[in-house]
């Protein structure tokens, strides 16, 4: 049973990795266009490059 | 007529910019995107009729772009924009690739759904103009806005709300891990040290999610309790803490019963509603806040030097000299100094005909200069004006309005004093009567908050709004009250108004076919060439008729086209007409020739094509109908007569409409109103429930509970049909809620309720609920 001594941080490690993405996703705008993000997928094919880049 | 290249509206003979563009400011925007080698924004694009013309602003004139940009501090700098012209997702794509190939530009970040720009360079604040000069150049329309004071109250709420409930859904997904750990160990001999240790995990992870995820519930209650009044989130407050508190002090104790999972699966339910029902009035939020943003557009002021400079509408001052284009919105009321036109007054009276304006006339805020451009000196701004003294009427429509209090609401009044009383009644009947010590008592109570927590009561209300809301939006209906459903389902009168809302707004000519066809194609050829109403009325009428050659537009009068024989007219009576002809009932056109006697066209707006069997779906419904409008008894006497209306009133101004709803109210009666013209706004307010087509004026739209979409009146059938059945629905829900709990109460009272079965109750009736909401989805009704 001494086992669960690492599973049981390992577990609650794992998820609050998937909830401090979510939290990140939220505050970086991930949601803030949703309209926007299902046109745009049809146009970054032909997305031009910076003369620099 | 070819159509422009760049901005697709008609080219003009004398153009300035050549045989394929309409002026120079189009055929430079499109050498400019064609050179970037962006051309595959045209064939990509679909122009939208609704938005603004993607021309370029021949007049320089400048905001003053610096001043609204923000230093970011590292050497970069930062613009926040409305776009005006947004047509759809290439225009999107076309600004942000004209701006990323400006070497400086950072980021550039069009926002679809909310119309706005975020544009970061390398470089100070005051390069802004020089950043933004391609955009303008193609004919968007930028406007600076300030992000912190457009961030609405509510999206931020919703925001909080969210987080919340993903650390409630971590923190519940997680303890459960440890929770049936322990029900395991209970029935295969778990040792004690164990259990005690799955406890502490539990209470680590449970006790830090409760202080962060009940916030909008405990700030909620300790505003309710300071103001003396008790609304749902005492209850769930004190369960929650209550819960909490327990279980710590029985995890001290090393007790065999914890209740975190409950408490905090009893707080991801409750917040998954609240998201739920704030998120069913986010779309309509989104959309009000977009028709917000394109009021807010700049206005070009004259300076007494004669500099031109774009203002905000709310720097305007009384006095000062605007200029108003054809094709704009008049900002603030004024008179006329120079110009002359036709003026669509459509958002204050209602009528779909425009009035002649020439100097000295005066003109109002928020109606739409069509055909000349005018110079206006300003007589009234903001609050002064017509626009805003119908908007306060409206509001304080809104405030008489019987406050209705929802469903939810009503049950919550009662319901904290029950289950408060029952857990009070359960301890007291254990410790006193019962015989056992007061902890354990205390324990048997505490399971009964639990057992009743209001999950599934919370739940049964939101979950059928966002279904019935998506359905309906899908529908192209925007609900935009939280309880307008509820409301909907008791009303029993509907009002309607007529034009624009019973009829489509739209005059069609009548005696076109008394015309001689040579004489109908040369009237048609002649109105093609005009965006006045009526003539484009003529031109939809004769489609195969082209579009003359040099017709000339004159400013309130009508068309002129030089022929041979002499002049071709189409227009005024006064300027083309028979003047002596006996006065027609809707507007007309007269169409002169030269050496012939003058004939005239008379207009009629025509009821949309569902309207007679919308009318009679709702009488069949067992719903009352009325009109109430503005226009002439005649006009309104034939739409109610062609619906089988027969009690309808003519010649209202929107003062009476109030009046008549608030009589109706009087009478008992629960009108629905449905609405679109400014002069309704009030009237809209003022209904027990209210709904305006899309093609509203703004502020009617504001006013209305629920918005719809297209041509037809069908929606306002459906959206009673949905309310019905979510009306329904939420009975059932109330019911299985209720069921739920007279099966669980006596168990809690008895004290038989162990953890295990605490949660399997409580989620399975959250389960059930949501379940049953979602019929309304899957099952189409009246289709």
């Amino acid at each position: 049973m001494d086992v669960i001594i690492y599973l049981i941080p390992a577990a609650l490690g794992l998820g609050l990795l998937g909830l401090v993405a979510f939290l990140w996703a939220l505050k970086s705008g991930q949601f803030e266009d949703l309209d926007g993000a299902a046109n745009r997928i049809l146009f970054d094919d032909e997305e031009p490059r910076k003369p620099d880049d | 007529m070819a159509e422009c290249l760049h901005c697709g509206s008609p080219v003009p003979d004398d153009s300035s910019g050549g045989d394929l563009f309409c002026c120079r400011g189009c055929r430079a925007a499109h050498a400019l995107v064609q050179g970037m080698g962006l051309d595959a924004y045209y064939r990509r694009r679909c122009l939208d009729p609704e938005a603004r013309v993607l021309r370029p602003d021949e007049e320089e004139a400048r905001i003053d772009f610096s001043r609204h940009a923000r230093d970011g501090g590292d050497g970069s700098a930062t613009l926040h924009l409305m776009v005006e012209g947004l047509h759809c997702a290439a225009c999107v794509w076309l600004i942000e690739s004209v701006l990323a190939r400006s070497p400086d530009v950072v980021r550039a970040r069009v926002n679809m759904t909310t119309h706005r720009l975020t544009l970061t360079w390398r470089g100070p604040p005051a390069r802004a103009a020089d950043m933004v000069v391609p955009v303008l150049a193609i004919g968007y329309r930028l406007v600076p806005y300030d992000p912190e004071r457009l961030r609405s109250e509510g999206a931020k709420r919703e925001r909080e709300l969210l987080r919340a409930m993903a650390v409630a859904g971590f923190a519940a997904g997680n303890v459960m891990l440890f929770s049936v750990s322990v029900w395991a160990g209970d029935a295969s001999g778990m040792m004690d040290s164990t259990r005690a240790l799955m406890h502490w995990v539990s209470a680590l992870v449970v006790l830090p999610a409760i202080a962060y995820a009940g916030r909008p519930f405990f700030r909620s209650a300790l505003i309710a309790l300071a103001a003396r009044r008790a609304n749902m989130d005492v209850p769930i407050s004190l369960a929650v803490l209550l819960t909490a508190a327990m279980s710590l002090a029985e995890t001290a104790r090393g007790g065999p019963h914890v209740y975190f999972e409950s408490a905090i699966m009893l707080l991801f339910f409750l917040l998954l509603g609240r998201y739920l029902e704030s998120r069913a009035r986010g779309r309509a939020r989104a959309s009000a806040e977009r028709l917000l943003n394109l009021s807010a557009t700049a206005v070009t002021v004259l300076d007494d030097d004669g500099a031109r400079r774009f203002l905000r509408p709310e720097d305007l001052r009384v006095g000062m000299t605007v200029l108003a284009a054809a094709g704009d919105r008049i900002a603030a009321d004024g008179t006329v100094t120079a110009g002359h036109g036709d003026v669509d007054t459509g958002l204050i009276s209602g009528e779909t005909v425009p009035e002649t304006v020439t100097a000295g006339s005066r003109v109002f805020a928020g109606t739409h200069n069509l055909t000349g451009p005018l110079t206006l000196t300003v007589t009234a701004t903001g609050d002064d004006t017509l626009l805003a003294g119908i908007v306060r009427l409206m509001e304080a429509a809104e405030q008489g309005r019987a406050r209705h209090v929802a469903l939810a609401d009503r049950v919550a009044r009662w319901y904290a004093p029950v289950v408060h009383g029952l857990a009070l009644a359960t301890f007291l009947g254990w410790w006193l009567g019962g015989g056992l010590d007061w902890q354990a008592a205390l324990l048997i109570a505490v399971a009964v908050l639990i057992i009743t927590c209001p999950c599934a009561l919370a739940l049964a209300v939101p979950v059928v709004q966002v279904i019935a809301s998506g359905r309906l939006l899908r529908q192209g209906i925007l609900l935009k009250s939280p309880t307008a459903l509820e409301r909907l389902v008791t009303a029993d009168l509907v009002v309607f108004d007529k034009t624009g809302t019973l009829t489509d707004g739209r005059p069609r000519p009548l005696d076109l076919d008394r015309l001689t066809p040579g004489d109908r194609l040369l009237a048609a050829s002649l109105a093609g060439a005009s965006r006045h109403p009526l003539a484009r009325a003529v031109a939809r009428a004769v489609p195969d008729a082209g579009v003359a050659e040099g017709v000339a537009e004159v400013a309130g009068r009508g068309l002129r086209l030089a022929t041979p024989e002499g002049d071709v007219r189409l227009g005024a009576r006064d300027w083309c007409g028979d003047p002596h002809a006996p006065p027609a009932e809707g507007p007309e056109l007269w169409l002169d020739r030269p050496g012939r006697s003058p004939r005239r066209l008379r207009f009629a707006d025509r009821p949309r094509p569902d309207a007679g069997e919308v009318a009679d779906r709702l009488r069949t419904r067992g719903l009352a109908l009325a009109v109430l409008s503005g226009d002439r008894a005649s006009v309104v006497r034939s739409v109610a007569d062609r619906l089988g209306i027969a009690d309808w009133r003519a010649a209202q101004t929107p003062a009476d409409k109030v009046a008549r709803l608030a009589a109706l109210a009087a009478e008992g009666r629960r009108p629905l109103m449905v609405g679109d013209g400014l002069n309704d706004a009030p009237a809209l307010a003022a209904a027990h429930v209210s709904l305006s087509p899309s093609s509203a004026a703004d502020v009617s739209q504001t006013a209305a509970d629920v918005v719809f979409q297209g041509d037809r009146l069908a929606p306002v059938a459906e959206v009673l049909e949905v309310a019905r059945r979510a009306d329904a629905l939420v009975k059932q829900n109330f019911a299985l809620a209720f069921l739920y709990n007279a099966c669980t109460i006596p168990l809690a009272v008895a004290g038989h309720v162990t953890p295990l079965i605490a949660a399997v109750a409580m989620s399975a009736s959250s389960v059930v609920v949501i379940l049953n909401a979602l019929r309304l989805g899957r099952r189409r009704a009246g289709s």
